[in-house]
């Protein structure tokens, strides 16, 4: 971590504003990239603009001027699936440790998922997560609640007052509501609240005991293989109780090329549908799983290099809405384990942009195209008041090297976990500095140690 | 009595001539730590690796004329999964090169008590053996083990994924008795889709020359089965057809009734191995198993037992291929510390 100064933080604490000047603004909402600078005051976006390129004019003893070196300045990405271990797994994570992951990585908003311990599928436990995480304050945080109740795929939870409670979507974690009868009422009643449904996708019948991406590599390895109809199936099924329901439904995670047309086809009858894909699979094929390499036995399994590629293609088209970490930390534990006993997961918050950036660099996707499903969309799905740079919106900012080369270690990120699959990958550009609502969050203003005090 | 027929190896003259002084030799080192897979070797080693287990077939029938090269070294037989066969084959194998060996059988002692496959492989690399053996149930569990220990490690099963040893000891018992494996075509028959040994025969017999042919019922068959090397048949009628090799498979018992072939009966019927089906092969075919053999569900008993059946010789040759594969790797055994 270079040598910046906390300055910014105390101006802002002071109430005093901050101009960012001499940075490379891109807004993916609006389509901006351009030379330029900005201002935040009270920790919202005073101005911004090329006029700011150079700090202002005259008298500036109010202002605290950062000079951004030509850095790129967008808005705080929104990781819309992240497991931060709260409550029930500190061990694998904790609110802070995934807050300060997701500062380094330039992610200012996370959405936690339900699937803890106990499951997130009440009130009270919304609540839970909404103090412990005002008392961390690394990140905004907002959960999505259980679907069902118990993430048992049985009863309906309490959508209605889970809502009220602040939740903003439900998922059923990694398991798909398999009664087709059940959906349907979830769909119809969460239609009512106007509340977001988030599924996974996957038939567990056809999925059976497989652990990876059923073809040529698995019959090579001798693992049991998960076809791609075990996700197109249950897509397939949504798509129509949606149709029949009129509900708002995201696909959480899909992974195939096939599920990429159930979804376009959808879309262009109007449904309101949206889907998700995690970089993970944008980043691997099944073919880096290689010597059971478990880091890469991830949920839904790494498909083919066709499958990925078709994945870019739709992030590039706007068909793929939200491109999430699906940051799932596991210890070592649980993954040094012969291939098919191992746990499936891999941690990403901290990753995300760098991962996202390489695509940029080999020049498949521009940064609009590549901050659009982690910034302005996900914050649209799920309501939030962030992931664009406009006036009056709160000052959550990551500032980002473009250029800077650097190589992952999976000791130096902040997770409690370190199941990356970009272990010792290479990487190009890198997070200079995370605002959260105008106050500097990364660099840590202290060492970042002392883990384990909350 | 010989089995041996026309074997076109210059070496053959020299090896029948004396018995242990003419160990044949490796032109080079046998060039891998471990022995996980048959991907990943190259011919050349196989044949090497065919030779030397033709001269240990030999010499165990002149017990007298046995070499103890592994004197001196610790090999333990780690067995995750019961195997009599396999087990005592490799146990055999290692005394008579004169090897201490150890047999653990870990099924239902500390895996049990939450003892990680890994933990396991720590404590017992602690004890410094210099040749590990393992069966596990897990695809991949060789690999892994490999990974963590300083010691050699030959792989005697890993879930659906490879049984090295095996397929060179049934390409063995195929050279011994035509005396070539190229351009044989061999029929592998039954539950393809959870076999290792259908897949280390698959490359192993590819790598060799010969022509795969894989024969099941769609469910039991491994997805893009034909990209592995094979020619695959769902029926047995055009699959033996002048076939020179028929390998049977066991089908497990819990895979029967229901879950992947209706019942015993309708499979033995369509795949099961009984006369009327051998006679679709060529007039001199041969009948092989690894074994253990469920009579009247892959094949019948009198086919089991017939002439043209080398399932005995399998065995014997079981042996002469584990003696080959320990001398191989006691070469390259060496005291490195491994990262743990």
């Amino acid at each position: 971590m270079s040598g910046f100064s906390p300055i910014v933080m105390t101006a802002a604490e002071a109430g005093k504003p901050v101009a960012l000047v001499n940075a490379r603004l891109v807004d993916p909402k609006s389509g901006l990239d351009e030379a330029g600078g900005l201002i935040i005051e009270k920790g919202l976006i005073a101005d911004f603009g090329p006029h700011l390129f150079r700090p202002p004019e005259g008298d500036n003893e109010n202002l605290a001027i950062v000079d951004c070196g030509g850095d790129m300045l967008c808005p705080g990405l929104v990781d819309m699936m992240v497991f931060a271990g709260e409550p029930g797994y500190r061990h694998r994570e904790s609110l802070k440790s995934a807050g300060m992951a997701a500062a380094a990585g330039g992610v200012t908003t996370l959405i936690c998922m339900p699937n803890t311990k106990p499951v997130i599928d009440d009130v009270a436990l919304v609540d839970f997560i909404k103090r412990r995480a005002h008392d961390t304050g690394f990140a905004h945080v907002h959960t999505m609640a259980a679907l069902t109740k118990g993430l048992k795929g049985e009863e309906l939870s309490e959508i209605g007052l889970l809502c009220d409670a602040g939740a903003v979507a439900f998922t059923n974690a990694y398991s798909s509501v398999m009664n087709a009868q059940l959906m349907r009422r979830i769909l119809a009643y969460a239609k009512d609240f106007d509340a977001l449904v988030v599924h996974y996708t996957e038939d567990r019948d056809l999925a059976g005991n497989g652990v990876m991406h059923e073809g040529e590599v698995s019959s090579r390895l001798g693992l049991p293989g998960i076809p791609v109809e075990a996700e197109t199936i249950i897509l397939e099924r949504d798509m129509q109780l949606v149709e029949m329901t009129g509900a708002r439904y995201h696909a959480a995670l899909l992974s195939a090329a096939r599920s990429l047309d159930i979804i376009a086809s959808a879309k262009a009858r109007g449904l309101p549908v949206s889907c998700g894909v995690s970089i993970n699979h944008l980043a691997h094929n099944e073919n880096d799983i290689g010597p059971y390499r478990t880091f890469f036995k991830v949920k839904p399994p790494l498909r083919t290099e066709e499958d990925r590629r078709a994945l870019i293609a739709g992030v590039k088209s706007g068909l793929i809405d939200v491109v999430v970490s699906a940051h799932d930390p596991k210890d070592a534990d649980v993954k040094r384990h012969p291939f098919a006993e191992a746990a499936d997961g891999a941690i990403g918050v901290e990753t995300l942009l760098p991962a996202l950036l390489r695509h940029y660099h080999n020049q498949e996707l521009s940064l609009p195209e590549l901050l659009r499903p982690v910034t302005c969309n996900p914050a649209a799905l799920l309501g939030l008041e962030t992931g664009e740079i406009a006036k009056g919106k709160p000052a959550d900012l990551t500032r980002v090297d473009l250029d800077v080369p650097w190589s992952v270690n999976p000791e130096e990120l902040h997770s409690k976990s370190k199941n990356t699959p970009f272990d010792n990958q290479q990487m190009q550009g890198r997070v200079v500095a995370t605002y959260l609502a105008g106050r500097q969050v990364f660099p840590f203003v202290e060492p970042a140690e002392g883990e384990g005090a909350r | 009595m010989t089995y041996r027929t026309g074997l076109s190896d210059p070496n053959e003259n020299i090896r029948n001539q004396s018995t242990l002084l003419s160990l044949p030799r490796f032109s080079q080192r046998f060039p891998h730590r471990h022995f996980l897979s048959i991907e990943g070797l190259k011919r050349t080693e196989i044949l090497n690796l065919l030779d030397l287990a033709d001269h240990f077939a030999d010499a165990n029938r002149r017990s007298s004329d046995l070499t103890k090269s592994l004197s001196g070294r610790t090999q333990i037989n780690l067995f995750f999964e019961a195997s009599t066969r396999t087990q005592s084959s490799f146990e055999l194998a290692g005394k008579r090169l004169g090897a201490n060996v150890m047999n653990m059988s870990v099924k239902g002692s500390s895996m049990k008590k939450g003892e990680t496959l890994i933990d396991t492989a720590m404590t017992l690399n602690a004890m410094r053996p210099d040749i590990l053996v393992v069966r596990h149930h897990a695809a991949g569990a060789a690999e892994l083990l490999s990974q963590k220990v300083s010691c050699s490690v030959i792989n005697a099963g890993d879930g659906a994924h490879q049984h090295p040893t095996q397929a060179l000891l049934d390409a063995l018992t195929i050279r011994r008795n035509k005396g070539r494996v190229e351009g044989l075509t061999v029929a592998i028959c039954g539950d393809i889709l959870h076999s290792r040994v259908a897949r280390s025969n698959i490359y192993l017999l590819n790598l060799l020359g010969a022509r795969v042919r894989v024969v099941a019922p769609s469910t039991l068959l491994p997805p893009h089965a034909d990209r592995l090397g094979a020619e695959v048949f769902t029926s047995m009628k055009e699959g033996l057809k002048d076939a020179d090799i028929i390998m049977m498979l066991r089908l497990q018992l819990e895979r029967m009734n229901g879950a992947f072939v209706p019942s015993t009966r309708e499979y033995y019927y369509f795949f099961g191995l009984d006369y009327k089906k051998l006679k679709l092969a060529k007039p001199d075919a041969l009948v092989m198993h690894p074994g253990p053999m469920n009579r009247g569900v892959e094949i019948s008993s009198s086919v089991a037992d017939d002439t043209r059946s080398v399932i005995q010789q399998q065995v014997e040759m079981g042996v002469a291929v584990r003696m080959a594969v320990l001398e191989a790797l006691a070469g390259n055994c060496s005291g490195d510390e491994g990262e743990i």
